[in-house]
């Protein structure tokens, strides 16, 4: 029993963290209705600048991430005025056209990480790195827990910034209908510009408290789009507490996967999960609170 | 049929057939080789994401598939690999059956995500059922021919005929179906066309040319693993790129798109070492951003750039 107990607790933890990447990225999907297949090179670039951070001046990631942060609003914000802004007008055969720009963003930044970087493993070692905690007879481990809390710290922040500022209104208001909103006078291409950078800044937040539990290399942002997608898709677009949710089912679901069936087969358990929300509740979990 | 409709075609199978006698060396050989697997996996994508306008990003399933296929084949029943090349496509048919039955029911991003998914739990399977696939260590054959010349013109074969099997389905009633549902499925709907099993009509012949390409990959580089021919990066992924700077919607777009690919591969990496998906990471961006239909679909765009004349009157670009 402590065994289920400690692998669901590790679950929420782990998919507190994820629910932030994710909300990074149904933010920017619930804007700009594009799929954003560099967000998960954004936390690894995120990663990197904390882990240098780290490295050169011996900044604890937690505080790295504040450097990481505002870094990544510019690069994203860069991003999307320079680029898919750019894409917006030119007209294609194919809608995805913005997807596909975004492959490309990814290759560049992934490559450039390799360039800098190279291929090697790395990881930063604080002194509560491997350091846990009893509740009853489960360990909790430490990094993990205060992870899990400055996300959903950030989370309330994102929410009040959402719900009480006007730009944010102004933010939610293209989500809903970019039209509508550019006829009430908001500058929607600002807000897009914005939005990208506040998707991106979280991106690098969630990256940065990931580093003391997660091994750092060029291609781990594979990893972290699979993951944002899945949590986005459960969820549904542009919900963040859906993200939250999708976030702590993924957490759970892959955590039991590796403890109960096996370590290789733990993505496939979040995969499947992920075509069986697609198939059968498009929506995601918001749909389901509408009723 | 015009006589002008047979000329290009026929100029460039025999330039194809001639081609090996004037590079006789390996490597070009080699970069031929590559170039029309690139072409054949690239038309059997361009058929379902650039005509009927299902963007998949799972193409690396069916790939995988018919690459092993042939390696199983050979691992459990000691036969040649070369019966992969026939029991791979229908492989790789029968399981986009039901793939496609799922995945149509979505549309436009969630069905690329859908796609996405599926390619990643057919690379994960294989990884890990061990027991079957031998798992990550992957398959390694001898090669049946010492030289290049007998890998070419198979390929060459199987480039043709995916070209044919494109150019008839979208030169019938079928390929404007196609297309009508890529512009707007509601209205194609609404006119009487059952949207998904024309989906299936582009989807089955696309999976059956991947599975083909992924058999013949087998048998040309005698070495797979799950994580390179069920790679979403470098299959999946790629592919799409390929068309999308070769030219979506268009015949020649995907024998382009790998000609400049490949080409470019070699070059950067003779060139810049490490360094040569960064420069074509940053050249897929410049391509998306200033040839938004790729190069073959916007060649009167091109050509008038090259010679400074004044833009047609109703936007000449060939779609």
């Amino acid at each position: 029993m402590s065994l289920f107990g400690q692998t669901v607790i590790c679950g929420i933890l782990l998919g507190g963290m994820y629910a932030l990447i994710a909300i990074g990225m149904t933010l920017i999907m619930g804007v700009m209705k594009i799929i954003n297949l560099a967000h998960g090179a954004l936390v690894m670039v995120g990663m990197y600048i904390t882990y240098v951070c780290y490295k050169s001046w011996g900044l604890d990631p937690y505080i790295g991430m504040l450097i990481a942060m505002p870094a990544l609003f510019l690069i994203g914000c860069l991003i999307q005025r320079y680029m898919i802004n750019r894409l917006v007008e030119v007209d294609s055969i194919l809608p995805e056209n913005q997807v596909l720009l975004t492959v490309g963003i990814m290759l560049v930044l992934t490559e450039l990480a390799r360039l800098i970087f190279k291929s090697d493993y790395r990881s930063v070692t604080t002194g509560y790195s491997s350091s846990t905690f009893f509740v009853g007879d489960m360990s909790i481990s430490i990094p993990m827990t205060v992870g899990f809390f400055i996300a959903m710290a950030f989370t309330y922040l994102l929410h009040l910034f959402l719900t009480r500022t006007d730009l944010g209104r102004s933010i939610r208001a293209t989500a809903q209908d970019r039209n509508a909103a550019i006829y009430m006078g908001v500058n929607a291409p600002r807000v897009t510009v914005i939005t990208f950078g506040i998707g991106s800044a979280l991106a690098a937040a969630g990256g940065s408290l990931l580093l003391p539990l997660f091994y750092l290399w060029p291609d781990i942002g594979h990893l972290f789009t699979a993951k944002a997608f899945i949590i986005t898709i459960l969820g549904g677009m542009g919900s963040t507490m859906g993200a939250i949710f999708g976030g702590l089912t993924l957490g759970i679901a892959e955590s039991l996967g590796a403890t109960y069936i096996s370590m290789g087969y733990k993505d496939v358990v979040g995969l499947v999960i992920f075509l069986l929300v697609l198939l059968f509740l498009p929506g995601g979990f918001k749909s389901l609170t509408k009723r | 049929m015009t006589a002008k409709s047979w000329l290009t075609p026929t100029i460039i199978a025999v330039v194809a057939l001639v081609l090996p006698f004037l590079l006789r060396d390996p490597y070009p050989q080699h970069i031929l080789i590559m170039i029309l697997i690139w072409a054949t996996l690239g038309t059997a994508w361009n058929l379902l994401g650039g005509y009927a306008g299902q963007v998949s990003f799972g193409h690396a399933a069916f790939f995988g598939l018919g690459a092993y296929s042939a390696g199983l084949l050979f691992l459990h029943l000691k036969i040649s690999t070369w019966w992969g090349m026939l029991l791979g496509p229908f492989v790789a048919t029968a399981v986009a059956v039901p793939i496609g039955l799922i995945c149509f029911r979505l549309r436009g991003p969630y069905f690329a995500l859908a796609t996405l998914a599926l390619g990643e739990i057919f690379r994960l399977v294989f990884t890990n059922w061990v027991k079957f696939t031998h798992g990550a260590q992957g398959i390694l054959i001898l090669s049946t021919f010492p030289t290049k010349l007998p890998y070419y013109y198979i390929a060459l074969a199987i480039w043709g005929l995916a070209m044919f099997t494109l150019n008839r389905l979208i030169n019938s009633k079928l390929g404007y179906y196609f297309v009508s549902i890529r512009e707007d499925q509601d209205a194609a709907e609404s006119l009487g066309i059952p949207t998904t099993r024309y989906k299936m009509y582009a989807f089955l012949p696309s999976a059956f040319l991947a599975g083909l390409t992924g058999a013949f990959y087998m048998n040309y580089i005698a070495f797979i693993d799950p994580h390179v021919v069920f790679s979403l990066g470098d299959i999946s992924v790629m592919v799409i790129l390929v068309v999308m700077m070769g030219g979506v919607a268009n015949p020649w777009g995907a024998p382009v798109g790998a000609a400049i690919y490949i080409a470019l591969n070699e070059i950067f990496r003779a060139w810049l070492g490490s360094a040569n998906v960064l420069a074509f990471g940053i050249l897929v961006c410049l391509v998306i951003l200033f040839l938004p239909n790729g190069v073959m679909g916007e060649l009167g765009q091109i050509r008038r750039t090259a010679f400074r004349q004044k833009p047609a009157a109703a936007g000449g670009g060939q779609k």
